[in-house]
């Protein structure tokens, strides 16, 4: 059981991964692209001109054909819990139930009420009960993102919870703690804002393409500077928060942050590596270097996770070998507490059977006292705490670079669109256009350290994702993942084709070719 | 049993939402029948205002069954963990079936889409005929039960090689699910007769209507002939599972005005709309038929879960059942989101005021050539 339990969760997982990877290439559209509409029918709504009416409706086409395959592919993740991952959602599920619930209550019948309007509404009903629809999806799209990351947030720093020995599962002792959890708000706002980003540079590219082609350029021009100002704002939000972010993952998961910065051992007045080439060879414990090169902000690191340049940021090796020097528990004593937990577990649940109340209380003491590290029990070797280094460390590295690129790029091409030299700077549109990619890569490779280098746990601490899966056949779990495999690959390609189709028929503006000015 | 009376009343109260929200579900199977009916209006104009009348009301169904989904898991973790982990295969079968909805009407008509209309039209007849029959036949479960048995630490061992979907091929659960499969075709074609001012559109959906109703009746006669007379799954005063005879009929009796009084009245509010629709002219039927499936539904939750019984029974080891007793989530969760539901009027409010706005006319031939915004 044990042995199939281990590769089931590497199907589960590749399973898992596959699925959200898919959903999260159309969620950061959901989120931005549905404000960006709204902004468009408000200049409607305030303008009555059938410019922005045309405007509204192009972009509110591709929003569509972008919102009903992410309602599709959300819908695997739900039933997913369940089916791949069964004991997770009954050892968490009294926690981890609660905002998805409430995300459905709140966030999708709001979505889906109002999108029937936002669609269907032109003549239907009032102009102003159709603009506050369009609202209303905007609001409700990014409402259900607050809950869903609420509930990631919980699995990265899992607050307001205790293990309950009688039932062997862990259950909320405070909603407010999961519900405003520092963590949750910060990847709350990291994660909406990067979508807003991702959303700006989609407007941006597409209308780039347009000026290229000499087509819709009053329309090409008007986007262009909606969404420059949008992705800028949105920029500065997710510089902030992937600031803020670093310091509660340094908090939180010291780990993934020594992860994200490939750092061995930790230091006082730790800089942060901008830019590097990672040593994959470099082992735990031995004198070769982290990076073969690096650039590097020195005591940055420090800085932002402690607020203190000179505070100590542990590195991989005090995180398993421990470092008294700096008061830091290895992960040899951390599984030692977690086995005489889960041991105690084990003769609490003999004792209760016998009605042996004594000795009941006396293994529960035993439990109470190691709850903390109650997840560890399930791991044998200090070194399993490491998450899989490359892959987290590009991922990091790559997504800063991109991040960093983006508020460049918008900021030259709002530039050059308000002062109307868009003739001159043929090539920069091209460059926006093929930028396009660049922004769903970073949403992606955020993802990537997020997860990945939360790994070996699902629940950071209390639950490692090898404890998570169902016991069920590995042939069932590889069935569907081909399933979903085919089925995305389909789905992916269709929804591509009626997007370039779209964008190629362009908005029906009734003038395909005659410039203008974009403000007005 | 938990000695706390509160607990017990919030595990109570949570399974009266849960079954309010299933009962709203099955009522908007409505879409799903109407999507079985599609081949069967041939003239193109039909056909475009059957599916935009569905477009505007699909993706209430599916947050629905969405909603549905995330209050059992929140409310009954347990059950969930075990049905979903265990009948795999057969709650994949039916994810699929809703994934390929929700894409089939932004998809079908949309310049671009190389696999042509009829594909997308093919995907919406699967999940009206695999989406509701499944989910009846997952109601049936309820009370015929499933094999699996709980370890230790509640991991789920499923006892069938078929990992779900031997539920299938059970006479008891299936009948359950083409009689609401029918059901459903006759509330579909209710609901364009409501919401479609077409002749030709009206006048083929009260045939279905009479047509589907005469199908489904056998089907459902048989599900509650069987129900009523088989033995069901108890619990004692000791938390002790075993068979009684005629447990569901007394179920039934025992929750009085909600059992036996609300499946009766379901069934002639049904039968009422049915008249209406196919002799009298009217185009109300929809309501009335509508009103009357979340009372059926309603009596059927009602009995799977209350009177001590475990809703969710296990066949192979009696022990092993999830009742809504020993598979809640803790009290303290179960009070957050008893607060958290009493935000459920007010989305109900804004819904039906949104459904009114938007449905108060008729959809006309004239609407969909002037609309350049269509499915």
């Amino acid at each position: 059981m044990e042995l199939n339990d281990m590769v089931n969760v590497d199907w589960a997982r590749a399973q898992f991964a596959l699925t959200i990877m898919f959903h999260f290439i159309f969620v950061p559209l959901t989120l931005g692209l549905s404000f960006i509409v709204a902004f468009m029918h408000t200049f409607y709504y305030k303008t009555k001109s059938d410019f922005w009416k045309s405007v509204t409706r192009f972009w509110m086409t591709l929003f569509g054909v972008n919102f009903a395959i992410g309602v599709a592919t959300g819908l695997i993740m739900e039933f997913e819990f369940g089916t791949n991952w069964s004991n997770y959602s009954w050892m968490v599920g009294d926690i981890f139930g609660a905002p998805l619930a409430i995300e459905g209550l709140f966030a999708f019948f709001l979505e889906a009420t109002f999108f029937a309007v936002m669609f269907f509404g032109w003549k239907r009903v009032s102009p102003r009960f159709h603009l506050i629809s369009s609202w209303m999806v905007a609001i409700g799209s990014n409402l259900s993102a607050f809950w869903i990351l609420v509930a990631n947030g919980w699995m990265q720093y899992p607050v307001g919870t205790k293990f309950n020995p009688d039932m062997g599962r862990f259950e909320m002792t405070s909603f407010l703690e999961v519900a405003l959890s520092p963590v949750a708000m910060s990847k709350f706002i990291h994660t909406v804002s990067s979508s807003f980003v991702v959303s700006a540079l989609f407007v941006m590219g597409i209308s780039s393409w347009y000026i290229i082609k000499n087509r819709h350029l009053k329309m090409a021009k008007a986007s262009i500077i909606i969404a420059t100002v949008f992705g800028f704002i949105s920029s500065i939000g997710v510089i902030a928060t992937g600031d803020h972010g670093a310091h509660y993952v340094a908090q939180t998961q010291p780990m993934k942050l020594a992860a994200m910065e490939g750092m061995f051992k930790g230091e006082r007045g730790a800089g942060l590596t901008l830019f590097g080439l990672f040593n994959h060879n470099k082992k735990l414990g031995d004198d070769q270097p982290e990076y073969f090169f690096e650039i590097q902000v020195p005591y940055l690191l420090s800085f932002l996770s402690y607020r203190d340049f000179m505070s100590f940021v542990p590195g991989i090796e005090d995180l398993v070998y421990g470092n008294p020097k700096e008061n830091i528990m290895g992960a040899a004593e951390k599984i030692d507490k977690g086995k005489r937990g889960l041991r105690a577990l084990d003769l609490y649940r003999k004792a209760k059977k016998e009605n042996n109340t004594q000795e009941a209380a006396a293994q529960r003491l035993i439990i109470e006292e190691n709850e903390k590290y109650i997840g560890y029990g399930h791991l044998n070797a200090p070194e399993e705490i490491v998450p899989p280094l490359a892959i987290v460390v590009h991922s990091f590295h790559a997504m800063v670079a991109l991040g960093s690129y983006f508020v460049l790029l918008f900021l030259v091409v709002f530039a050059v669109v308000f002062t109307n030299k868009c003739e001159k700077f043929k090539l920069l549109f091209w460059i926006s256009f093929f930028s396009i990619p660049l922004g769903y890569l970073a949403s992606q490779l955020g993802w990537i350290v997020a997860e990945v280098g939360r790994q070996p746990w699902v629940i950071q601490d209390i639950l490692p994702t090898h404890k998570g899966v169902t016991h069920i056949a590995t042939m069932a779990v590889q069935t569907t993942f081909w399933m979903f495999l085919v089925l995305f690959v389909i789905l992916f390609a269709v929804e591509m084709s009626i997007m370039v189709k779209q964008i190629k028929l362009g908005p029906d503006d009734g003038s395909d070719s005659q410039g203008g000015g974009a403000h007005e | 049993m938990n000695s706390d009376i509160s607990f017990v009343f919030l595990q109570q109260y949570w399974w009266f939402l849960v079954s309010v929200i299933g009962s709203l579900l099955v009522f908007l199977f409505f879409i799903q029948g109407g999507q079985t009916l599609i081949f069967n209006f041939k003239d193109d104009l039909s056909k475009k205002l059957v599916i935009n009348s569905l477009g505007r009301k699909w993706e209430l169904g599916y947050t629905t069954l969405v909603m549905f989904g995330g209050a059992m898991f929140a409310a009954f973790p347990l059950f969930y963990a075990t049905s979903f982990g265990g009948a795999y295969f057969f709650w994949m079968l039916i994810l699929i079936s809703f994934v390929i909805q929700a894409v089939s009407y932004e998809f079908r008509k949309k310049s671009g889409n190389f696999l042509g209309a009829k594909t997308f039209e093919i995907f919406l007849l699967l999940n009206g005929v695999l989406g509701v029959t499944l989910l009846g036949v997952a109601v049936a479960s309820f009370f015929s039960g499933s094999p699996f048995y709980l370890d230790e630490s509640r991991g789920v061992h499923w006892q069938s090689t078929l990992i779900g979907l031997e539920a299938m091929l059970n006479p008891f659960n299936i009948s359950l699910g083409l009689g609401l499969l029918f059901i459903s075709r006759m509330t579909g074609a209710q609901y364009f007769i409501n919401s479609i001012d077409d002749p030709n559109v009206r006048n083929l959906s009260r045939r279905q209507t009479l047509v589907n109703f005469v199908i489904a009746l056998p089907f459902l006669l048989y599900f509650l002939f069987y129900l009523v007379t088989r033995d069901g799954y108890h619990i004692d005063d000791g938390g002790v599972v075993s068979l009684v005879k005629y447990k569901y009929l007394s179920n039934l009796l025992e929750l009085n005005i909600s059992g036996i009084g609300f499946l009766l009245i379901g069934l002639l509010l049904v039968m009422y709309s049915v008249f209406l629709t196919g002799f009298k002219n009217s185009n109300k039927g929809i309501w009335i038929s509508g009103f009357g499936i979340v009372l059926i539904a309603f009596s059927l939750f009602a009995t799977a879960g209350f009177n001590n019984t475990p809703f969710y029974p296990s066949s192979y080891d009696l022990q092993s059942s999830i009742s809504i007793y020993n598979g809640s989530s803790s009290h303290f969760t179960l009070s957050v989101m008893a607060v958290v539901s009493l935000f459920v009027p007010f989305v109900l409010g804004y819904i039906s005021y949104v459904w009114k706005a938007m449905s108060q006319k008729p959809l006309t031939s004239q609407e969909i050539k002037d609309d350049s915004h269509l499915y």
